[in-house]
């Protein structure tokens, strides 16, 4: 009867505390924090014969940016510093220079683009450009496409293009990505300045 | 003064730590749910280049990574100071991205072969002409979606400025 009446012993519980740690400092030492994040870019398809005549392009429909080995911007023949190339290249995308284009609010300035589906952005580097500022050009061109489909989803939905979810609104998306349509054409980079 | 006396005989109560487990249990599953496992030992330097209009790459199971930089310190006096292509976890030359391109491919299903991400992590002083033949390679490998991996700055006029 003694016997019945006494409880179970309690399981030694001293050592999970060791065993959490080890687990914990494994954990620490094998994993890292750092999340992939970057600039999603698509490359054009590698062709062994070049496509003859490329469908010709009006010479006000193109937005050139150049970039020395000197990491120095030159934009429509114009010197330019980094922080003023996203308002000039809004600038270009949103000319409507034929007036097609109904969201637009530009200046319909006859030497710049057509509408923002024509309007194509060349870019082209030296093999002396450092990376750091190649991603910097790519970023505010990405950028500007994206501050005139932030502006528009604006006006049109009365939300917030960054914030959709792509599931969800996938039709509204549609819709922002073909009224500014991301056009950026990279050139063979040339090779002046080592 | 007896009641005195009893007091003193009284060893100090131990500390419960019951509930330490708890915590660190605690800690483990943060730990385990905020990171994920280091892929490769790095042989080259990365400081990644910094951008405000990136996009966080989702499924880890369709990225492949391409390195380059200039070696690490301890491998400077085998190859060199100049930028150099790390694949996996050995340097490797242009001519050998299109095979582990393909490779990389193989090991993938076909559906996600198809939604494959080959994410450059350059250093950002590398030169263009280094980034340009990997590109080629990568074109010529048909690996076409890529990411320029870099960071988003803590301040944004940082991007601006002429030092960085």
């Amino acid at each position: 009867m003694a016997r019945n009446k006494r409880a179970i012993p309690e399981i030694n519980a001293g050592s999970m505390a060791d065993i959490a740690f080890l687990l914990l400092i494994f954990y620490l030492v094998t994993t890292t924090m750092d999340t992939d994040k970057g600039i999603n870019r698509k490359l054009p398809p590698f062709d062994e014969e070049l496509v003859e005549d490329p469908p010709p392009i009006k010479e006000r429909n193109i937005f050139t940016v150049l970039v020395n080995s000197n990491d120095q911007l030159l934009v429509e023949d114009e010197y330019l510093q980094i922080s003023e190339l996203r308002a000039k290249a809004m600038e270009f995308i949103d000319n409507n220079g034929d007036g097609s284009c109904e969201h637009c609010q530009g200046y319909k300035i006859s030497t710049s683009s057509d509408n923002p589906d024509k309007a194509v952005v060349s870019l082209q580097n030296d093999r002396g450009t450092s990376y750091g500022m190649y991603v910097k050009v790519q970023n505010e061109l990405v950028a500007a496409y994206e501050d005139l489909r932030e502006r528009y989803a604006q006006e049109k939905f009365g939300r917030s293009y960054r914030s959709m979810d792509e599931e969800e609104d996938k039709e509204i998306l549609k819709e922002i990505k073909l009224a500014y349509p991301q056009k950026i054409s990279e050139a063979e980079p040339l090779n002046i300045g080592g | 003064m007896a009641v005195i006396k009893k007091k003193k005989d009284k060893a100090l109560p131990a500390v419960n730590t019951s509930a330490l487990p708890d915590i660190v249990f605690m800690l483990l599953f943060f730990f385990m749910v905020a990171t994920v496992m280091r892929e490769v030992d790095l042989k080259v330097t990365v400081n990644k280049p910094q951008a405000t209009e990136i996009q966080k790459l989702e499924r880890k199971s369709l990225v492949t990574y391409i390195y380059a930089g200039a070696p690490r310190m301890k491998y400077q006096d085998k190859f060199g100071r100049s930028p150099r292509v790390q694949l996996n976890d050995a340097f490797a030359s242009l001519d050998d991205i299109q095979p582990f391109v393909i490779q990389e491919r193989e090991m993938k299903s076909e559906e996600d072969a198809a939604m494959m991400t080959m994410s450059i992590k350059a250093d950002k002083t590398v030169k263009m002409g280094l980034i340009t033949d990997i590109k080629l390679q990568l074109r010529k490998a048909q690996a076409l979606k890529i990411n320029y991996s870099s960071n988003q700055p803590k301040d944004v006029e940082a991007l601006y400025s002429s030092e960085n």
